[in-house]
């Protein structure tokens, strides 16, 4: 029985045992953000010394269920209890500082006060109501205004992931590297702390992006034949204060030259200040690039397409983009629109 | 250096399909190739036309916005398809013509590069017919190719880790 028991026991360990490999794991779901070192990128450098001093496990592993809804780091809810595990050893084997635990206990103060400090201290770069900074991660493919994207300290998953005694070590350490200074440093007591910590904990949650359940196209017909409603699309493109960029056939360099479908033609046009700003919001919308219309001719009906901004924004798991996809809609509704007067 | 872009190029070329895709529980589909830009971008298109797709053309982002004055490392987006295809659902499932043909967006972060790409999965819930979604679970299975492709070719050129 002894014996049973044993091999049973052995059998529910095997997985830690034998180990899933973290290396692997962290590179197939996290290496693409955090960099195969840990160096950031689109998401936040994890081997950043200051970032494994203050942190604990916990913490790593509640961050990788919950994700930040809202702010690109998705939730990772059926990855194994081994693999999160694994990925947290792999995070964790970047730095040889002693692991901190930071227990779960209430840190009590005055949220009231707290607030005030808050907006003297924090608002500046997490935002008036702990939105956060702008952009993703480090965002080493353009120009950005601080070296770390500050998090939002209102977002859910945050605030799940974060225990109050961690938030308060933050406070007292700051993250060297980062712009993030020690409060002690700055002039702040232990009780002032306390009471930034209780104000935190009370915010208001920030939103995630609900599924879209609008139509993925947005289509308008057209009275006009082909030939005049690409030329209509062309001029309103441009009275809508965008640049062409190239007009040619659905299959164009798929199949030879001279020998493409004539009935599918798609208008290529860009605002390079609109793309400028949508990209350092969120590298990751490339594939949207550039913004297109197609106008479409079948039985004798003439059709503008255009996929819809706002369907796709859920996909991108950041707050961020939403305005742009709104801005980004209602300009496409009136390039279509003016293109079918 | 010919000997690791040979090693990488055949790792591009024999990648089976991989399990799961890189972050394969996500709409989108992002991988990270250790290979700076240029290598990065071969290794793409070597893997799109590993599986049968036809490139139909690279648009330069970057170049776009180095003209008019904006920073940026380079960002291109690669478009491509298989022409049957493209043209059968074109004319039977118009609504997905603004989806067409499909699109990796690639871009430099420093020494590395960044490949993202919608997982067709998502089409599923957008597009519902039937008849769609052994071709989208084909393109997801396509891509997941793909990506694992250049991410291990990256992988490749830089050599076994100490």
């Amino acid at each position: 029985m002894h014996r049973i028991l044993i091999f049973l026991l052995g059998l529910a360990a095997a997985p830690w045992a034998f180990g899933a490999d973290g290396a692997a794991l962290y590179s197939r779901h996290c290496a693409a953000c955090h960099g195969d070192t840990g160096n950031g990128g689109i998401g936040v450098p994890l081997a950043l010394p200051s970032f494994q001093a203050s942190i604990d496990d916990d913490y790593l592993r509640r961050t990788i269920r919950h994700g930040r809804p809202g702010r690109v780091m998705p939730a990772f809810l059926a990855l194994p209890t081994e693999d999160v595990e694994a990925i947290v050893a792999r995070v964790r084997s970047w730095s040889k500082a002693p692991r901190m635990r930071y227990p779960d206990i209430p840190v009590t103060g005055d949220a009231k006060r707290g607030r005030k400090l808050y907006d003297a201290h924090c608002a500046g770069c997490h935002g008036a109501k702990g939105e956060g900074g702008h952009g993703t991660g480090i965002t080493l493919s353009r120009p950005r205004a601080l070296p770390v994207m500050a998090p939002a300290l209102n977002n859910e998953g945050f605030l799940v992931s974060a225990t109050d005694t961690l938030i308060k070590e933050i406070l007292m350490r700051g993250r060297a590297g980062t712009p993030m200074e020690s409060f002690l440093k700055q002039g702040l007591a232990e009780r002032d702390i306390d009471d930034i910590v209780s104000y935190l904990r009370g915010l208001q949650k920030g939103t995630a992006l609900p599924a879209s359940t609008e139509a993925p196209v947005l289509v308008v017909e057209s009275p006009y034949d082909l030939k005049t409603t690409v030329e209509n699309v062309k001029r309103a493109v441009s009275s809508n204060n965008f640049l062409l960029i190239r007009e040619q056939g659905l299959d164009f360099g798929l199949v030879p030259e001279g020998r493409e479908d004539r009935s599918r033609h798609i208008v290529y046009f860009c605002n390079f200040q609109f793309l400028n700003e949508a990209l350092g919001v969120d590298p990751r919308v490339g594939m949207f690039l550039p913004f297109r219309i197609t106008v479409v001719e079948e039985r004798g009906k003439v059709r503008l397409m255009a996929y819809n901004p706002r369907r796709l924004l859920p996909m991108f798991n950041n707050q961020e983009l939403k305005d742009l996809a709104d801005e980004l809609t209602r300009r496409t509704l009136a390039i279509l629109e003016e293109s079918t007067l | 250096m010919r000997l690791r872009a040979l090693i990488a190029a055949a790792f591009v070329a024999l990648a089976p399909a991989a399990p799961a895709a890189p972050a394969a529980a996500q709409d989108l589909m992002i991988a990270r190739s250790a290979q700076p830009f240029p290598e990065a971008m071969t290794a793409l298109q070597a893997a799109i036309a590993a599986r049968g797709y036809t490139i139909s053309r690279v648009q330069r982002v970057d170049v776009g916005l180095e003209n008019r004055g904006y920073k940026t490392d380079k960002y291109r987006v690669v478009f491509y398809g298989k022409p049957e295809e493209v043209a059968r659902l074109a004319a039977a499932y118009p609504d997905l013509i603004p989806f067409l043909p499909l699109s990796v967006a690639i871009f430099a972060e420093e020494d590395e590069t960044i490949l993202v790409t919608t997982n067709p999965a998502l089409y599923a819930g957008m597009f519902p017919q039937p008849e769609l979604k052994p071709v989208f679970a084909r393109w997801e299975q396509d891509l997941v190719a793909i990506m694992e492709g250049v991410r291990k070719a990256g992988h490749a050129w830089l050599g076994p880790e100490p």
